[in-house]
């Protein structure tokens, strides 16, 4: 068990910010707060992929010469920099939306928000 | 010619920024934008189909790269089919926006971006490529949802994106999985690689339960639909038909795709319960969204809990996993998409002529506005599954599959769902037609915008050569309605196209064939 936390604490670490993104996105009642969450659920997953793709020893595949050596893909790394991308234009998008619903109900509590639509 | 796959996502991306370069110069820019793409669009997709239909299916490498290292596109039956849906429904809905707004710029340019995605999505073959246009779909979709007025449009539309970024990201999770088992990104390559790697491995079926999960919220299955009502209900007309036609129908595709080009049926032979839990939460969803459907009183939040019911449908016809079940999820696939995007768009036309979004304020409209009512009335019983319309022909074929599937539960789950769509929509068109108008409505009608419209559709319509002798006629008796032409034509185009696509389903299921042949072999 402690070996397991010893050498796979990249991919617990994971798991631990996937938990804390989707607790928040959950939990808070902060419409900011909720981005946020989902921002480190986010995080969490660019982890992921980018730890996957580590190799112990390895160098990044540039060949000078003829050098034979251990190569890591740089494959998963580019994905998620598509992913962050991707990741950014969405809290964008979520906070533009935000300051429209600040505009209009002047609150970012959701509950105090429900309020206000049902009364 | 196979370049045309390609500009099916490049021309609506780069028109997209016609509007937002040219909108402050000049105001008309975004609606011809549009319907220059939307045009340059269907050209491109009926050349791909075309090919298609003469020399079968072909691919395409992006860049040149050869797959699986680089990103491929891939034109069949199926998608070319798709993509023809998308370019229809683009067309209908351009010109249905140019008089029902939302009457801004940005508006095309969204509409134009997720033009875009949703192509993306229909003719990659590429499991990462497919996340990247799953999500510019998504954001398209949210900046659409909140160009509704109301701050309540806001507030759905992040609630969609809350909801929705997690359904993508939980699919990016799922491509992750499988890179990991195989390496691969490409759908081709992963379907051989997966096999070698083993269904029962542990980082298949945990890829498999995320890719699944990730895209069922995207399709609006019950329990994952909470997004969809309030999107649906709080987005304008115009926005509410587009991505009630083709957001969902997107991602059921991508569901459709990845389970038979990546996981082949070889994988459900080897591990039976991963499609049956997929019947099971498609059936859940097909009897509770028909149920809630019931239950609404708004006309627009009970179009978009019978979508939930729908997609239930359609994956329901996917997950039974027998060639005559998937033929009928796609039919369904495409007839759903007509259909709703006609009958959301009828919604808002007789909106306007009865005053409200209820049921109730439809008592009496088939007197006002006859014709839009009919093609609502076929458009509904179409959805139903009154033959001959093409509504039927998807029901019959899922039914058909589950029973030679032994899928008792879910042919009985189709049954059911076609007695409860007949129960809401028999409760609206009952209304529409033997029921008087209250006498107060006609006076609401009557408000500033209903006559500016009228008034303009009046002027255009006796020398408008686009109009047949029945809208005319229709012009004529109710007087004072503020239903468009463009309105009018496409409720009506919709309820044509149902008809038309139930009397020739066996053409449609013709040009699945070949598709699914060679996954069923």
């Amino acid at each position: 068990m402690i070996d397991l936390l010893a050498t796979h604490y990249n991919y617990l670490m994971f798991v631990a910010l996937v938990a804390i993104g989707l607790y928040g996105v959950t939990a808070s009642p902060n419409l900011v707060k909720k981005v946020i969450g989902l921002n480190i659920f986010q995080v969490g997953i660019f982890l992921f992929f980018v730890t996957s793709g580590y190799v112990d020893g390895a160098v990044p595949p540039v060949v000078h010469g003829d050098v034979a050596g251990t190569y890591a893909s740089p494959l998963p790394h580019v994905l998620i920099l598509t992913a962050i991308v991707v990741g950014v234009s969405l809290t964008a998008v979520a906070l533009a939306l935000i300051v429209r619903i600040y505009d209009a109900y002047g609150t970012l509590d959701e509950e105090a928000i429900r309020e206000v639509q049902t009364e | 010619m196979t370049d045309a796959i390609a500009l099916l996502v490049v021309v609506p991306i780069v028109l997209a920024l016609v509007p937002i370069a040219l909108g402050r110069l000049w105001d008309g820019a975004g609606w011809v934008a549009a319907a220059l793409a939307a045009l340059a669009h269907l050209g491109l997709s009926v050349t791909v189909a075309a090919k298609v239909i003469s020399t079968g299916r072909f691919t395409y490498a992006v860049g040149g790269y050869t797959p699986p290292f680089g990103i491929e596109l891939v034109a069949d039956g199926i998608s070319a089919t798709l993509v023809v849906l998308v370019s229809v429904v683009t067309v209908a809905v351009v010109l249905y926006a140019r008089r029902a707004g939302p009457d801004s710029n940005s508006f095309y340019s969204e509409l134009l971006l997720l033009t875009a995605g949703i192509s993306g999505v229909f003719v990659t073959g590429d499991v990462f490529n497919l996340y990247v246009f799953i999500e510019i779909t998504g954001l398209a979709t949210y900046a659409l949802v909140a160009t509704g007025r109301s701050p309540a449009a806001a507030l759905a539309s992040l609630k969609y994106l809350l909801v929705g970024t997690i359904g993508a990201s939980l699919y990016l999770l799922g491509v992750g999985y499988l890179y990991i088992a195989t390496g691969t990104l490409n759908m081709a390559d992963l379907s051989t690689q997966l096999q070698a790697v083993g269904y029962d491995s542990p980082l298949v079926l945990t890829g498999f339960a995320l890719l699944v999960v990730g895209l069922a919220v995207k399709s609006a299955l019950y329990p994952l639909h909470t997004w969809q009502p309030g999107a649906y209900a709080e987005s304008p007309d115009s926005v509410t038909a587009y991505i009630s036609a083709l957001v969902s129908t997107a991602a059921a595709y991508a569901l459709f795709r990845l389970v038979y080009a990546v996981f082949t049926p070889a994988f459900d032979a080897a591990v039976p319960f991963a499609l049956d839990a997929l019947v099971v939460l498609a059936s859940v969803s097909v009897v509770v969204g028909s149920v809630l459907a019931v239950l609404q009183s708004d006309l627009k939040r009970m179009l978009a809990y019978s979508s939930v019911a729908q997609f239930g449908l359609v994956i329901a016809g996917f997950a039974v996993a027998n060639a005559t079940a998937v033929t009928g999820g796609l039919v369904h696939l495409v007839g759903h998409a007509i259909m709703k995007a006609g009958l959301f768009v009828g919604v808002g036309a007789l909106a306007g002529v009865a005053g409200g979004r209820t049921v109730d304020d439809l008592a009496g409209v088939a007197d006002r506005a006859p014709v839009v009512s009919a093609a609502f009335a076929i458009l509904a019983f179409a959805l139903v599954g009154v033959p001959p319309a093409v509504g039927f022909a998807g029901k019959w074929h899922i039914v058909l599959g589950a029973v030679e599937g032994g899928r008792w539960g879910v042919a009985a789950v189709a049954v059911v769902s076609t007695l409860l769509t007949l129960a809401y929509f028999a409760r609206v068109v009952e209304r529409m037609y033997f029921q008087d108008a209250p006498a107060a409505t006609a006076d609401t009608v009557s408000g500033p915008d209903a006559t500016a419209t009228a008034d303009t559709d009046a002027a255009l319509t006796p020398d408008g050569g686009e109009s047949g002798s029945e809208s005319t006629d229709d012009a004529k008796t109710t007087g004072t309605s503020g239903i468009t032409i463009e309105a009018r034509i496409v409720v009506v185009a919709a309820a044509v196209g149902a008809v038309v696509l139930g009397l020739f389903a066996s053409d449609l299921i013709a040009v699945f064939e070949p598709v699914l042949e060679v996954y069923f072999q």
